[in-house]
Order: structure tokens, then sequence, then C-alpha cells
């Protein structure tokens, strides 16, 4: 039927399709006009930065020169600097472990607690909760207004609340459920980070482990947290009961269930999680900048610090951009198939 | 004997340790995400609020904190500091009471349509925190930009947090629109699409200021052209905003985008051919089929983004640091430079109050939007 020609006026051909599930020309060329125009404003950012790379000074200085070979001669001189005069694989291999083991963990441990706030009735009583936050006030308080030994309050605290378990915390109804532990883990993701780093600066500088991997790892983990949590919980919401109780009844513990049957049933829900968790931190700055100097210190604070007050040499931080998005790139590659999916899945009843 | 009898004993320990596991499995597997949440969040939160209560100095290689109450808070609501979080505020004329007039009868409105027809007590408090929000945040936008002052810094945020992700949510829809049809090459476009999530914020922001640099970039040749080359963008307060705001954009469309083209090519398909059988056109068609089924996602993105959004620090860090005057400056980065100035408790309390204004933000969105888009579910 749909290869009879086509005798319908000029007018409506080219507005109206022929058949369902085809296209007319004028909207097709309008679709991949607007397509092509996006792709334009993508790439042109990209290119332009790779193209600078390429430059040296007086190519930057002299006027905008836009393709290589045909207006300059494109030099190596930024990359041989870059990458091997100046210290930039210190910091390179420091986002990559950072990044890459604090993504790890903070799946791995936001991927436990959500799998148990799905699966495991929690009761916590209400007056435990509120007794914790009080007596940590009061730790807060007393070491700092009062100048208090903080060991001796920290253990002072432990022994009143190990007493207030025992006695009066027991008569108290009142109780908060999975849902309320569940919105308190995600809610900590709205708290701004400016908030948060100036008692970590000041925790780790107490620890001695200002400017150490192990600092940053421990706080992306922890800023990262809500964010998996919210992700994951609906992942694991999503699998059927039947597989894990089977197995349950077989024996196995929950740890096993976990490891063995939830987690490989939401791997496209994990690969999502784990590329959207990786970008924020392999991209994060502010968190950076404080709690790193030279030992620590990752990509983005070394490409904000050329910025040298001889103004910004753009062909050096061109070259750190660039090999900034180059393995990203290659891990969403990978990975891209189940990010869209998964993302989806997670947003669907977030 | 006594040999197997150790081993027996070793195994029902070992048995028993494993009950132990197995029964407290739970709060196993909880716990460790307790303790991190209370080491980063909120051990540094309630720091944080003694630290807002407090003025900082430095004496002899030490430090001393003194408690002086709400006095930073103070300070920048009504005080010394007002200019800055605020902005220089003049008094109103009569189209800028006008203005208020209608927002606020509007604000009564929504307030009385909800104690008619679905009256609870918490409900009504948490409207009348979020009304009285938006009354001060829309009476300080009168106060600054009709009247001819200076926007403080929570004024630029609210404009980046706004603006920023109602286009960058147009943006993705329309291109997850546009990449949801028969066409070809779909998986490239959204390849290339997702790309600029991935750039580091600091390096966009470089990167837009090498491309909007009027000498030497990219596009000079064409600002000369026009007779634009004397002039910059960064000498103004509107054109640096807005540039901001589109370095943001550019970074962030392709996560609206990627999600909400994954939620359009999960749209019910038999409704969308029996529509299409019918004759029904393209408009119908996304009011009635798509935008219902793509709503609940839509709008929990944008709660994501919308949490996201009102941290911005690199952008104007870098783009601007700031200027010109305070014209770009966000919440994070004044409290960032405060920080820097050693104000430490003024620090906090900026960073507190960004906490108390996106808190609410995000909590009624997720009230009254989130969860309206969800009600058929």
């Amino acid at each position: 039927m749909s290869h009879s020609p086509d005798t319908r006026p000029l007018l409506t051909r080219l507005f109206e399709p022929a058949r369902l599930d085809s296209m007319a020309p004028i909207p097709k060329i309008a679709t991949y006009a607007a397509l092509f125009f996006w792709t334009l404003v993508v790439v042109f950012p990209l290119y332009w930065v790779l193209v600078t790379s390429l430059k040296v000074e007086v190519d930057v200085d002299s006027g905008p020169f836009y393709v290589p070979f045909l207006d300059f001669m494109p030099k190596l001189d930024a990359w041989d600097f870059m990458l091997l005069q100046n210290n930039t694989l210190g910091p390179y291999l420091n986002s990559i472990f950072v990044s890459l083991t604090s993504t790890l963990l903070a799946l791995l441990i936001g991927a436990l607690a959500s799998y148990a706030l799905v699966r495991i009735r929690f009761q916590v009583k209400l007056a435990a909760v509120l007794t914790f936050v009080l007596l940590v006030v009061g730790v807060i308080v007393a070491v700092a207004a009062f100048d208090a030994p903080w060991q001796l309050a920290v253990a002072v605290a432990a022994a009143l609340f190990a007493l207030a378990l025992s006695t009066f915390v027991k008569r108290f109804r009142a109780a908060v459920g999975n849902n309320d532990i569940e919105f308190w883990m995600i809610s900590n993701r709205i708290m701004p980070p400016i908030v948060a780093v100036l008692p970590i600066y000041v925790m780790f500088q107490h620890l001695h482990m200002l400017d150490t991997q192990f600092a940053l790892i421990a706080t992306y983990t922890g800023v990262n947290l809500p964010i998996v949590v919210w992700l994951t919980r609906d992942f694991f919401a999503g699998i059927p009961l039947d597989l894990e109780e089977s197995a349950e009844i077989d024996g196995a513990s929950k740890f096993r269930v976990f490891f063995t049957i939830a987690l490989p049933l939401v791997r496209s829900g994990l690969a999502a999680t784990f590329m959207l968790v990786l970008i924020l931190t392999w991209n994060e700055f502010l968190l950076a900048l404080f709690l790193t100097n030279a030992n620590a210190q990752t990509m983005p604070v070394l490409v904000a610090a050329q910025n040298t007050t001889r103004g910004p040499q753009w062909w050096y931080m061109s070259v750190l951009i660039v090999i900034m998005i180059a393995p990203v790139i290659v891990i969403a590659g990978f990975l891209q198939k189940h990010i869209a999916r998964g993302l989806l899945v997670g947003a669907v009843k977030g | 004997m006594s040999a197997s009898a150790a081993n027996a004993a070793a195994a029902s320990v070992r048995e028993t340790r494993g009950e132990w596991m197995d029964r407290n499995s739970g709060r196993i597997m909880v716990l460790p995400a307790v303790i991190i949440l209370l080491a980063f969040a909120i051990f540094p939160l309630i720091i944080s609020t003694y630290l807002s209560l407090s003025r900082f100095a430095l004496a002899g290689g030490s430090f001393k904190l003194t408690f002086i109450g709400l006095y930073n808070f103070r300070r920048l609501l009504v005080g010394a500091q007002q200019y800055h979080f605020l902005g220089t505020l003049k008094p109103l004329d009569t189209a800028g009471w006008i203005a208020f007039a209608v927002f606020l009868a509007l604000v009564l409105y929504w307030l009385f349509r909800f104690v008619v027809r679905e009256f609870s007590v918490f409900g009504l408090l948490g409207r009348l925190i979020s009304a009285s929000l938006a009354c001060g945040v829309v009476l300080a936008a009168l106060a600054t930009t009709v009247t001819g002052g200076y926007e403080g810094t929570l004024l630029t945020t609210c404009f980046y947090v706004l603006f920023g992700v109602t286009l960058q949510f147009a943006l993705g829809l329309g291109l997850a629109l546009l990449c949801a049809q028969p066409i070809r090459a779909r998986n490239w476009f959204r390849v290339v699409f997702f790309v600029p999530l991935m750039v580091t914020p600091v390096g966009v922001a470089y990167m837009f200021r090498m491309l909007a640099d009027m000498q030497k970039g990219p596009f000079a040749p064409l600002s000369h052209a026009l007779g634009f080359s004397e002039w910059s963008w960064a000498t103004q307060a509107w054109s640096a905003r807005l540039m901001v705001l589109i370095g943001d954009t550019w970074q962030w469309t392709p996560f609206m985008f990627i999600v909400l083209l994954a939620a359009v090519e999960n749209q019910p398909r038999e409704q969308l051919e029996a529509a299409r059988m019918d004759g029904a056109g393209a408009w119908q068609i996304f009011r009635d089929i798509t935008w219902p089924s793509i709503a609940p996602i839509g709008a929990t993105v944008v709660l994501i983004r919308l949490i996201e959004a009102f941290k911005i620090i690199d952008m104007p860090n870098v783009l601007t640091a700031g200027g010109p005057g305070l014209a770009t400056e966000s919440l994070t980065l004044h409290s960032f430079i405060a920080w820097r100035t050693q104000d430490l408790g003024g620090s906090a309390a900026v960073g507190y109050l960004l906490l108390f204004v996106s808190t609410i933000c995000c909590v009624s969105f997720f009230n009254y939007v989130v969860r309206w888009t969800r009600r058929y579910q």
C-alpha cells in the first residue's frame, strides 16, 4: 500500500509523513539542522581547546588562528612542557587513584546500605538518636568552649550514651524506620560542601593527614555516598524477591546473597552510578583545593593553578583539559549502553 | 579426645559468630555508611553551627573563638554586610509595590486553596515557610533590580539556579525529543551530546574565557566586524552573569538530555501508535502522552540538578572572579572569599544561609512538584 505513488498535494507531502514510522522532508531537515547545530555547540569549544594545545604563545597572541597547517604551524611545545618538564604526572596519578578508589568505596558502602534499607526492617528509637545528637553537641561545646581534652569528653559521652541506652531510651515508643533513615542519608547531599569543608580541614589537620590521598578519598566517599544510596535503592527495590529468598532457604547469609545475587542483577544501574560518581569526583575542585597542597594535588586544582600572574597560559591549560577528558571518554565509551538505562531506573522512582 | 573437644568448641564459637553476623547483618551493612555520614556531614555541620555563632581571631600562632550569638547572621541580613548578601536595597516605587502586591496575592491564593482543599497542620507550616522565603527573595529582587540598586549574592545564586536549571531542562528535553525521532546516527548524537558533562567545571570556565576573548578568541573577527571589539562582557553585570549561565548550561544540559532521552524512548508505544493512527497532531501527542509519561522522571532530574546548582562556585570564580563588583558572585563563592579573609564566622554564616535556602527550595520542589507528578503512579 505504501509503495503506491504519493498523490497528495506537494505541501502536504512536504510536511506530513507518508507512513507512521517515517518523517516528512521538512521536519526531517529541521531536525537534522537542529541536531547538527547543537553538535557544533558541543564540539567547537572542544576543538578550540585541542587546537590551542598545539599553539605557542605567539600563535595565541597574534590573533585567532583556526586550522592547523593552514593558518598556523602546530607545535608540540605545550605538550612537551606539560608532560615531560612540568610535574603533571603526579597530580594525574593522584586524580586517577583518588577518584577510582573513592568511587568504588562509595559504591560498595552505599550499595550495602541501600540494599539493607530495602530488604531489612529497621527500628531505631528516636530517643536514642536525640540523645546521641545532644551528646555530640555537648562534646563539641565542651572541647571548643571550655578547653576540655577531647579524649576525656568522648569517653564521658560514650559512657553516658551506654547508660541512656540501657535506661530511659527503652521506655519511649517513637522510632525511626527505613524511610526516615533513607531520607536522612539522601538529604545529606543538599549540604553545600563549603559548609562542611572547614571542619573537615581541621579534623584532618588534627590527624596530621592533610595533603594525603587518604583524606581526599575519605571525604569524597562521604560526599558521594548520598547519591549512591539514592540511585541504587531503586535498582534493589526492582529485583524480584524469590531469587534471594530461595538462596536464603539454602542457607546463604545476607552478605552472600548480596554479593552473589543482588549485585550482579543490578549491574546496569551500578555502571550508571559508577560513571556519574566518577565524573563528579574526577572533576571536583573545592574540596581538593582545601585538603591538598603539593603531594596529593589533583588535576582540577592544577588546571586552576595555570592562571599565573602573567595571565592564563591558554596553551598549557588546553593540554591539561585534553588529557583530563580523555580517560573519562574511554570509560564512558565502555559503559555507554548501561548509562541511560541505569539512570532511567534510578530516576523513575527516585 | 581433648583435641576433638577443642575442635568442637572452636566450631561452635565459629558458628555462633556466623549466626551473630547473620542476625545483625542489616546493622553491619548500614553501619559503615552511617559512620562516614556522621564523620563527613553531621559532625562538620555541628562544628559549622558553632563557628557561625562565633568570632574567629588569630592570636599568636593559635586561634581563639568567641561566642557572639547571632551577630554574624544579623550582619548579613540587616547589618554592614547586607549589601553583600541581599544587595543594595532601595525603597520601592509604586510599580514595585504593585508588582509585589500581585505576587503576594498569588501566594495567598495558593495558600488559601491549600487550606480549603486539603488542610493539614504540617502542610500549612511547610507552605508558610516556602511562601515567606519566596516573598523575601522577590522583595529583595524588586528592591534591587527594579529600583536600580545592586543585587547581592543571594539573588545572583537564585538567578543561576532558576534560569540555569530551566534552560538546561528545556534544552535537554528539546534535544531528547529530536533524538527520539526516527533518524540516522542517533547513537552518534547521543555520545557527542554527553561529552560536556565530562569536562571539569574549572576547565569549562577557562574554555569559555578563551572562546569569549574579544581580542584573541575565535569570535574576535565577528565582533570586530560588528563593531563590538571595544566592548567586553566582563565589565557589565548582566552580560557577565549571562556568560556564567552559558558555561553552566553547556556543561549540564547533557545530564538532563541523557535521562530525558531514556524517558522519552520508554514512553508507552501502543498509545503513541494508536494516537498517530487516529490522526493526532504532534503537539497533542506530546501534551497528552509524552509529557505525562516523562514528567515524574523530569521532575526528579530537575531535583537532582537543583541540589547541585545551589553549590555553583567554579564557573563564576574562574570566569569573572565574582566581578564586576559582586555581580557574578554566588553564595558559595561569597563564603569562600569570606574564608580567605579569615572571617571564618562570617563564612560559616553565609554557608548556613545557603544551606537554609537550598534546603527549603529542594524540599519545597519535592513536595509540591515531584510528588504532584507522581500522583498517578
